[in-house]
């Protein structure tokens, strides 16, 4: 188990619970627990909708999609059974949040799951646990027999006349899979690979049913929106940036870890206050602000806040919530080399520009770090990955080309730096140490 | 579905709701690549090919899996999209070994293509690409990984289509790859499907493979030799020492009935025409010996002993058999031949269905049959009997492909558990022979259903489906051999008491239902007319011997009596075929045209080497009544086929042969002039005498004369000929065809093949000879004690 990290700035919310024993259901129910989804069961499928939506909450997966909206897009009559899924298949390098709550505040994952169900009229609910994550399915499922010891889960929850089950599914170890699409094709014991859209998941999704699919700190925060109220949550983040978002610090920074910090939370507090600044005397170089996913930003650009809007008109995304701090003691080739290793190991392969742009990216960085570039390379990489964005089947392609396609552009002059066989300057001073390894 | 309007490139297009926006395109002219979209199978946006600009749309869209709507607006050529095409190119060619020059698809790749039309002429990469060897996954398909795209065409036909299901994706990213069912090889129906379908050179053909180019074959577009269904099969020729040589088998023209499909034979097995024991001498029995001899020799001996014994005994004391294999023009002249010339009516064929039953009950009845076409779209089809996947595979890939793109309703009956059921919305598995019992509890009679009922159905169930098919409209009744004679009549009354449904009757062989039209029967003369009375036959050909003939038992048992003196057997194998005591004929004189020194052939005082259906022109007649164009490949030296055989054997007999074969007529104005076109430029003064059926017909042996004959005389068949030419199907009718005799239905033997046997001339397969015995099960190895 990590440790637990804190500071004052924080807004407990989602990680209220953490680290006092709510993993027992019993300390869960002391800790306001389930009390929510007995709120919900009361409630008129579309008010828990309207509560979500004006509460401001956006999907915490990346894409920050409002959540309630999303709700809502699903049929209130269908033939086929209706389904909520929750995307535990957290695989973003530099994203470690979702993992926290499923070891402390399992619980919470399991009633958001119930309350979606009741908002869009579903009676089963899937979680799906990234398959490197297998120590937290085990908490997982004992949350889950407790839940159906206790009459939560099953038939007639609550005595409400109403069912709902849950079931955990593991994935196999693809990060393709946390793509909402291709999790359901591996639920469906299937090949990890996403679905042409439309028609969409709200319509056509698990088996053919209409399906709810959100991140799991996204369900998370539900339970405590139909507690506080959606005015509240909506207070705590700026505008149409609902609540709080878990960051998790790492890299380059002296106190690493997740911090539950409001939505539009400055990058810079977070960074040198939050984060306790860059240790040993070393500069800031750059911050990857979203995941390895998203464009990094430079030492010039941190001086922003943390909330999905505002970080798109930076240039880059707020996406997971993963900050990567990189001190100027890293060689951003070999970042760039390192996160294109990700991809291109990670990429499904079912269409061209992903599987063969990122092989052909990941082909010419190693060889490029390793001091064998020559200057076409550079504008090569740039127009590779131009020519991948926005042009393959899922979302993956271009989370390997806008990641590459800003470190090229804004670190041009550490990728010169390696040409005519020289060695990595970097590494040469032997100081760097890997950020991600 | 309502029509929708939409703009591409400024151009209007009106395409039906629910269009995919490539297909819309396709109307208008314009053309979005695309590598992994393919007409009929899923939709995979996995190329990134068709990309296209769709306005108020962020980013490019892939076409292949936008649905058109009212007001798109679409743009499918700018720079954007130029770029984009171009750089998933150089993508794929990055990892590609570009080993066009050796690479069996170089020339017809569309990769290639693709490559020349979006241009990617610059190498972007400098690491080494991605290698893996080669691998044989069966004996006919080969898979060479890096040349793949990863396009899924092959997973999905072989799935989808075939309903095989054999290939799969294993690993991921850039180690994708495309694997076989079982661990490193096929087990599968391999009907190459894969192959033709590989836009590249990735899967090849264990037949083809290296052997030359594809431009330094002719390539003609004939109808396959095999089963009754009439398969177009594009033959790849090459000249050879004999005179030629087929090299490949494919579907690439696919303007064929069968579409996309073809199986085994019609793609591989063709084969047995370069086959070493291939005769190619005449051979006449000297001292008891089969020696080569001359044609003269041949033909004046065949003519001398013919003559005599019609002279002498009658035409009563000779027989003929016919072939399934031979076009509909050779056995017409052989029907005509042996009533006209030998002044006998003893002629038959190896039967395998119920024809003249079912041409009988069909008579006076409009639009009865359906075409191959229409099993494809019939809203429902009932199959009673038979196993289409293995007897008729493009009829399975009809009624497989219905079902799944149209949702028909498919209702099998059937005594074993066939592979359709699959498809089958009612499968019904009844007791072996049961079959006559289906039909006429079908056609009303209730206590037949008895024989039907066991611990699988009761009669309740029987009668609920007998309700249910009886309110399908235009349903088609497709049905195998097992139905003869009454039950066919039964059948026929029962589907034509509804809606009207039309009837397939399911025949073995490529011209099986032209031999039984064609009237080679001893009691039924062309159209089913009968040998007795005065049909236009009997006055177009003289006189006719009005008693019905002996049929093949008939014969056999006369020949052991010695009262058969003579046999002339034209491409059929009855002794190895049909069990007949090969010392039956010991007594008589014995001529057999056949291409192989068969078991039938190897008793026959001459044999004369015949060529098959790949090396002449003519037509065939598919089991459903659709006839098409057999176009001729190319010739092996020291062939003839069995039209010249017959005109010659005829003219050696003393007979006039115009008499036999209408040839001279045509227009002959202005031959020489526009025939001395170019080279290359089209012979338009020979296409339009063509297209209007005034081609002359300078020779005896030009089976067009007779084909002339068959569309004035035999009902059903004039259709156009122009789509004749044109290389289309063109479906007869049975409408107007003669009433049946009395007809044996005993006399009907199934040749009972499966996908990879094709009777006698199967057996000179080599590639059939080696999938049969890849198929094999092997017995686990013993260890030895």
């Amino acid at each position: 188990m990590a440790d637990l990290v804190s500071h004052p700035d924080e807004v407990k919310v989602v990680t209220r619970r953490f680290g006092q024993g709510a993993t027992d259901i019993d300390r869960y129910l002391e800790l306001d627990g389930y009390k929510a989804v007995r709120k919900a069961i009361g409630m008129d499928a579309d008010a828990i909708i309207n509560e979500v939506k004006n509460s401001g909450l956006r999907g915490r997966g990346g894409a920050g999609f409002s959540t309630g909206m999303k709700w809502s897009f699903v049929p209130k009559q269908s033939a086929k059974p209706k389904y909520v899924l929750c995307n535990g298949d957290e695989s973003e390098p530099g994203t470690c949040k979702d993992r926290l709550i499923f070891e402390h505040d399992p619980h919470a994952v399991i009633e958001g799951v119930m309350i979606g169900g009741l908002a869009v009229g579903a009676r089963s609910g899937y979680i799906y646990i990234r398959g490197e994550y297998r120590y937290l399915s085990v908490i997982m499922q004992k949350a889950i027999r407790d839940a159906y010891a206790k009459g939560f889960l099953g038939k007639n929850i609550f005595g409400s006349g109403k069912d709902f089950d849950i079931f955990w599914h593991g994935g196999a170890g693809a990060y393709e899979v946390g793509e909402e699409s291709a999790l359901m094709e591996s639920l469906e014991g299937k090949r990890g690979i996403p679905r042409i859209r439309p028609p969409f998941p709200a319509v056509v999704g698990l088996w053919g049913g209409p399906t709810v699919i959100n991140n799991a700190e996204t369900l998370a925060s539900v339970p405590h929106i139909m507690l506080g109220g959606a005015e509240w949550y909506a207070k705590l983040g700026p505008p149409k940036n609902g609540g709080t978002r878990l960051f998790c610090l790492s890299g380059n920074v002296a106190k690493p870890g997740v911090y539950e910090l409001p939505m539009g939370y400055s990058l810079k507090k977070m960074i040198y206050e939050v984060g306790g600044g860059i240790p040993n005397g070393r500069k800031l170089k750059a911050v990857v602000p979203g995941g390895s996913s998203t464009p990094c930003l430079t030492a010039d650009e941190i001086d922003i806040n943390m909330d999905f809007d505002s970080v798109a008109k930076a240039g880059s995304m707020l996406g997971s919530g993963g900050v990567v701090v990189i001190d100027d003691a890293q060689c951003m080739v070999k970042f760039a080399l390192r996160t294109m290793k990700f991809y291109q190991h990670e990429s499904c392969g079912w269409c061209i520009p992903c599987r063969e742009g990122t092989d052909w990216l990941k082909k010419t960085l190693v060889r490029f770090h390793s001091g064998g570039g020559v200057k076409k390379d550079i504008d090569n990489m740039q127009y590779l990955s131009e020519n991948m964005l926005g042009r393959t089947f899922c979302p993956l392609g271009d989370a390997a080309a806008m990641p590459t396609i800003a470190f090229v552009k804004k670190f041009r002059k550490e990728f010169e730096d390696h040409l005519e066989g020289r060695p990595c300057p970097f590494e040469k001073a032997g100081v760097a140490e890997p950020v991600m390894a | 579905m309502a029509d929708v309007t939409l703009t591409v490139d400024g151009k209007k297009i009106t395409a039906p709701a629910g269009t995919l926006l490539i297909e819309a395109c396709k109307t208008v002219g314009i053309e979005v690549p695309s590598f992994c979209y393919y007409p009929n199978l899923s939709l995979q946006g996995a190329c990134r090919m068709c990309l296209v600009k769709i306005e108020k749309m962020p980013k490019l869209q892939t076409a292949c899996t936008t649905v058109v709507s009212e007001g798109m607006v679409v743009t499918s050529d700018s720079d954007e999209i130029k770029q984009a095409r171009k750089s998933m190119l150089e993508l794929l060619l990055g990892n590609h070994p570009l080993d066009c020059p050796v690479c069996d698809a170089g020339g017809e790749c569309e990769l290639q293509d693709m490559t020349f039309t979006y241009g990617a002429a610059e190498s972007k990469f400098m690491e080494a690409k991605n290698h893996k060897d080669e691998q044989q996954w069966s004996p006919v398909v080969f898979f060479d990984r890096p040349r793949c795209i990863l396009c899924y065409r092959c997973v999905r036909v072989c799935g989808e289509g075939m309903d095989v299901w054999a290939l799969g994706v294993q690993n991921r990213g850039v180690s994708s790859i495309i694997a076989p069912n079982k661990e490193d090889h096929l087990e599968c129906e391999e009907c190459g499907m894969c192959i033709d379908i590989c836009p590249v050179g990735a899967l090849t053909s264990g037949a083809y493979r290296y052997k030359t180019r594809p431009w330094e074959m002719k390539h003609v577009g004939t109808t396959c030799t095999h089963c009754g269904d009439g398969c177009k099969t594009t033959l790849g020729v090459r000249r050879a020492d004999k005179g030629m040589e087929i090299v490949r088998g494919d579907n690439r023209d696919k303007s064929g009935t069968n579409g996309d499909f073809l199986c085994i034979k019609g793609r591989y097995a063709f084969d047995f025409a370069n086959h070493e024991e291939r005769l190619t001498q005449p051979l006449i029995r000297q001292n008891g010996k089969l020696t080569p001899a001359t044609w003269e020799e041949a033909f004046e001996l065949i003519g001398k002993n013919f003559s005599e014994i019609r002279e002498r005994d009658g035409g009563t004391r000779i027989g003929v058999i016919g072939s399934m294999r031979t076009t509909n023009e050779e056995a017409y002249l052989l029907s005509k031949f042996a009533r006209v010339v030998l002044k006998t009516n003893n002629v038959d064929h190896h039967r395998t269905a119920d024809f003249p039953a079912l041409a009988a009950a069909l008579r006076g009845k409009e639009n009865a049959t359906a075409s191959m076409a229409e099993v494809f779209t019939a809203p429902a089809i009932l199959l009673i009997g038979n196993d289409p996947t293995e007897q008729h595979p493009l009829l399975a890939w009809q009624i497989r492909n219905n079902v799944r793109l149209h949702r028909a309703r498919l209702y099998v009956i059937n005594s074993n558990s066939i592979k359709l059921r699959r498809q089958a919305t009612s499968f019904m598995q009844i007791g072996a022979g049961l079959e006559g019992e289906v039909a006429a509890f079908l056609a009303g009679n209730d206590a037949a259903a008895d024989a039907l009922v066991d611990s699988s159905a009761k009669k309740e169930e029987w009668i609920a489906l007998r309700d249910k098919l009886s309110g399908e409209q235009s349903l088609v009744i497709v049905f195998g051999s097992e139905l003869r004679g009454k039950d066919v009549a039964s059948l026929v009354k029962f589907g034509s008491a509804g809606s009207g449904a039309k009837f397939v009757c399911l025949a073995d062989y490529a011209n099986s239902r032209g031999a039984a039209d064609m009237g080679l029967y001893p009691e039924l003369l062309p159209g089913y007319h009968s040998v007795v009375g005065s049909s236009e036959f009997h006055q177009e050909w003289g006189e006719v011997p009005q008693a019905t003939g002996l049929d093949l038992p008939g014969m056999v048992e006369a020949g052991k009596a010695g009262k058969l003196e003579a046999l002339y057997v034209v491409g059929s194998n009855p002794v190895g075929r049909l069990d007949i005591d090969p010392y039956a004929f010991s007594k008589s004189f014995v001529v057999v045209q056949d291409m192989f020194l068969t078991e039938t052939a190897v008793m026959a005082d001459v044999v004369l080497p015949a060529a098959n259906a790949y090396e002449k022109s003519g037509t065939f007649t598919n089991t459903c009544g659709d006839v098409q164009l057999v176009k001729k490949a190319g010739e092996v030296t020291g062939t003839k086929s069995d039209f010249e055989m017959i005109v010659r054997i005829a003219d050696a007999m003393g007979f006039d042969v115009r008499k036999l074969v209408p040839f001279g007529g045509g227009t002959r104005a202005d031959m020489g002039q526009s025939r001395g076109a170019q080279s290359g430029e089209a012979d338009r003064h020979a296409v339009w005498l063509e297209a209007h059926g005034l081609e002359p017909k300078m020779s005896p042996f030009d089976p067009m004369a007779i084909l002339d004959e068959i569309q004035r005389l035999v009902p059903g068949y004039d259709v156009s000929r122009m789509n004749l030419l044109a290389g289309n199907s063109e479906p007869t009718s049975l409408r107007e065809a003669g009433a049946s005799a009395a007809h044996k239905a005993e006399s009907i033997f199934p040749a009972n093949d499966n996908l990879f046997s094709s009777g006698t001339l199967g057996r000179y397969s080599r590639t059939l000879n080696s999938v049969s015995e890849s198929h094999e099960v092997k017995a686990a190895e013993v260890a030895a004690d």
